[in-house]
């Protein structure tokens, strides 16, 4: 029957994407941009927008939620495809609000009065059945693919606002945001780049053999020597992994060394993090922030016998605190890293945030 | 009307030092007058390799696949044999770390005086001292001297000078010798014990200590309070492309001493375990900054943020009458092809050279300013950073 196959079908997708997830986490770094995560999510939301069966708004929430925890829980370091997740059920509410033909605001707005008075009215709202929430769904997640595949242009055309001539410019690690942003600016002006190399993974390396392929003037530096340059350094533009719900960062780590060192010469840190980057998580430094991958990176199975005897760690990430912050750069413009908790607002629900 | 012009000036030159040769790569002159030198001391003249960083355009760079020795003439008559092989070994990098250096240069100096005749008609105490002038050339171009190996030089130069031009040869010879030994028994071996016993009042048992790279004194430190019974563990941190913090590691793993071991680019993630930091020194300067290896001010800065305490462990021979507040002014730059790293069988920068924009920096030193430091524990006592001059002049005035 041309339904249980249509279902079969999207199960199968659903456990190749989970599949995905399970393997790409583990081991010598992202195998994929989170951009690239960003968007095969979405599609996978909008082909289980398509072909799941469901009644009403609450229905496919339910679904959406329920595949959204799943996928969090394959690959928790992977925030992004958690915060998809997270656009799609708040699309998923305001399609449904201007179906019922109710504006939009009073919905946002949790006042007092409104917490008092309208208790009862939560989950069952989304009961409805309307004819073209399917259509409409399905047509604000393909803007939200444009928006998907415009984010790192929109970054970069910001480029030459922040850039001028003969500035010397370190980067860490490598970040394909930052990577289009500096050549975009190399195309109008002439400046230095100094590449810290962000061991044990040296893709500090990759990202200067692009840079320099484009006649940026790059310099490769190890990791030792970023505070031993940086009294040299104009401003800092990095990358980031996930942008998180107080400003702070989630980013490679030597990232805070690269912060602290930028603050101690009151050199400006501007981040390069696309929307689909922030995350309504606060950092919680006990269990569920830090990411560890082999220790066979840091200390090679050929050091011996010590091996058994000695500890290594191999942390993937880095908390950077928002007051070593600067400048977010994202696709919709500049901000203050304490303006975060208003584009949060804006993008996600409050409800959404645990999924 | 006050001191008269000549008088002035005569101060003036006598206090102003000459830039030594080794930072001003960047000025044809200089260069061409160091070409000179040489040739009268016939020793051939190191040429620099790869694209050198803008910043850096004033210092020299080197390839370790290109040492001088290649291009002396065997059998050579102008320099030492032990001179030669020590030159071999500092371009290497088979003798490193500012102790093992300035041992080796004492050592091989010690040879050289038992090898050495005075000519007929020429002082020892002279002649001495014209013959160690090209060797000092010679290991400056395999690599530039360390500030410990400098004052070991002038200390030598000084005894050499020294020695009454009546002494007859043989006696000079052993007075020469046993003034050497004195020296690295006092200044190194007995220092280092000075300082183990102070460093030890400040290790208590529960401690965390942080090291980073290879420091013989720090190890000799940590080894000597585990033999005394605290109860201890310590962190290694290393950083490419040098890894020096292996060789630590393996020391005090056979001693039985608990370790951990990250990179420095872990270093937020494992400071907030850390109660104490032990860092080595290559040099201190007159205005209270620490030389040493790249990375250590790193290390002291997030230490700082952290509130831990950083503790620098320098014997005096090592403390230097220069000034200096970045990292960019005097430094060496090591052979840029150690950077290169292969991944997954694929070397990203295999072919730097051939990229006319990609540039490799491998720094060797970098300066800690002294607001980071919290004490220094020397073999005169525990002192703070800014007490490096009142140490100086106070070697100054016993000598």
């Amino acid at each position: 029957m041309p339904g249980a196959d249509k279902e079969t079908d999207l199960t199968e997708r659903i456990e190749a994407f989970l599949a995905d997830l399970k393997r790409g986490g583990s081991g010598t770094g992202p195998l994929r941009g989170s951009g690239e995560m960003a968007r095969e999510t979405t599609y996978l939301l909008r082909r289980i927008t398509a072909q799941a069966r469901w009644s009403s708004a609450g229905d496919l929430m339910e679904i959406i939620r329920n595949e959204g925890r799943r996928m969090t829980a394959a690959q928790p370091s992977e925030t992004t495809v958690g915060n998809m997740v997270r656009r799609v059920l708040k699309i998923i509410r305001e399609e449904y609000a201007r179906s019922r033909g109710s504006s939009e605001e009073t919905e946002q707005q949790e006042s007092l009065h409104k917490l008092l008075t309208a208790g009862e009215l939560s989950e069952e709202t989304f009961r409805e059945h309307f004819v073209h929430l399917k259509a409409n769904v399905i047509e604000a997640i393909n803007e939200l693919l444009t928006e998907l595949d415009g984010t790192t242009d929109n970054i970069a055309m910001q480029a030459l606002e922040h850039i001028h001539s003969n500035e010397v410019i370190m980067t860490v690690g490598r970040s394909r945001t930052v990577e289009a942003f500096l050549k975009d600016a190399a195309r109008k002006r002439k400046f230095h780049v100094i590449v810290a190399e962000c061991a044990p993974f040296c893709q500090g390396h990759e990202m200067a053999t692009g840079l320099s392929k484009v006649g940026i003037e790059t310099t490769v530096i190890a990791d030792a020597a970023i505070f031993a340059v940086m009294s040299r350094v104009n401003k800092v533009i990095i990358g980031t992994q996930t942008v998180l719900a107080n400003g702070g960062l989630r980013a490679v780590n030597g990232t805070h060394s690269v912060a602290l060192a930028a603050r101690h010469h009151s050199t400006p840190l501007i981040i390069c993090a696309p929307m689909f980057k922030l995350s309504p998580q606060f950092p919680n430094e006990e269990d569920t922030f830090h990411k560890f991958v082999s220790p066979h990176e840091v200390l090679p199975f050929t050091a011996g016998e010590i091996l058994s005897k000695v500890n290594v760690h191999c942390p993937v990430f880095d908390y950077v605190p928002p007051e070593l912050i600067t400048l977010f750069i994202s696709n919709i413009g500049g901000n203050a890293p304490s303006y975060i908790y208003r584009l949060m607002s804006e993008l996600y629900h409050p409800e959404d945030h645990k999924l | 009307r006050g001191v008269p012009y000549q008088t002035v000036t005569l101060i003036h030159q006598s206090m102003v030092k000459r830039l030594p040769e080794h930072v001003q790569v960047d000025d044809p002159a200089v260069v061409k007058r160091l070409a000179k030198k040489l040739e009268r001391q016939q020793i051939p003249l190191r040429s620099d390799y790869g694209y050198k960083v803008s910043l850096f355009s004033h210092l020299h760079q080197y390839s370790r696949k290109a040492p001088l020795t290649q291009l002396l003439s065997i059998p050579s008559t102008v320099i030492h044999p032990s001179i030669v092989r020590l030159g071999l070994q500092y371009s290497q990098g088979i003798v490193a770390g500012s102790n093992a250096r300035s041992v080796a240069l004492l050592h091989a100096f010690k040879q050289v005086i038992r090898d050495y005749t005075t000519p007929p008609n020429e002082e020892l105490s002279r002649d001495l001292v014209n013959k160690l002038k090209p060797y000092i050339s010679f290991l400056n171009q395999c690599r530039p001297l360390s500030a410990s190996m400098g004052n070991a030089i002038k200390y030598i130069k000084k005894e050499i000078s020294n020695i009454p031009s009546q002494c007859k040869e043989e006696e000079a010879k052993t007075k020469l010798l046993t003034c050497i030994d004195r020296y690295i028994e006092e200044k190194i071996v007995l220092a280092a014990k000075a300082i183990s016993k102070y460093a030890i009042e400040k290790i208590s048992d529960g401690d965390v200590i942080l090291v980073y790279g290879y420091s013989s004194l720090v190890n000799n430190i940590l080894c000597e309070a585990f033999e005394k019974s605290r109860k201890f563990r310590v962190i290694v941190v290393d950083s490419r492309p040098r890894l020096e913090g292996r060789e630590a590691l393996r020391r005090l793993v056979q001693r039985g001493i608990s370790c951990t071991y990250v990179l420095i680019s872990a270093l937020s993630y494992i400071l907030p375990e850390v109660s104490k930091v032990f860092l080595g020194a290559h040099a201190l300067l007159a205005n209270g900054y620490v030389m040493s290896r790249v990375g250590t001010s790193q290390i002291a800065l997030v230490a700082r943020t952290y509130n831990v305490p950083v503790l620098v462990c320098c014997e005096t021979y090592k403390f230097c009458e220069r000034v200096q507040t970045d990292s960019f002014v005097s430094n060496e730059l090591d052979d840029p092809d150690d950077l290169m790293v292969t991944r997954k069988g694929k070397t990203q920068l295999e072919n730097w050279q051939d990229v006319s924009s990609l540039g490799l920096l491998n720094l060797v030193y970098d300066v800690t300013p002294p607001d980071f430091v919290d004490l220094v524990i020397t073999d005169l006592g525990m002192i703070p950073c800014t007490s490096v001059p009142v140490v100086l002049r106070v070697k100054n005035l016993d000598q």
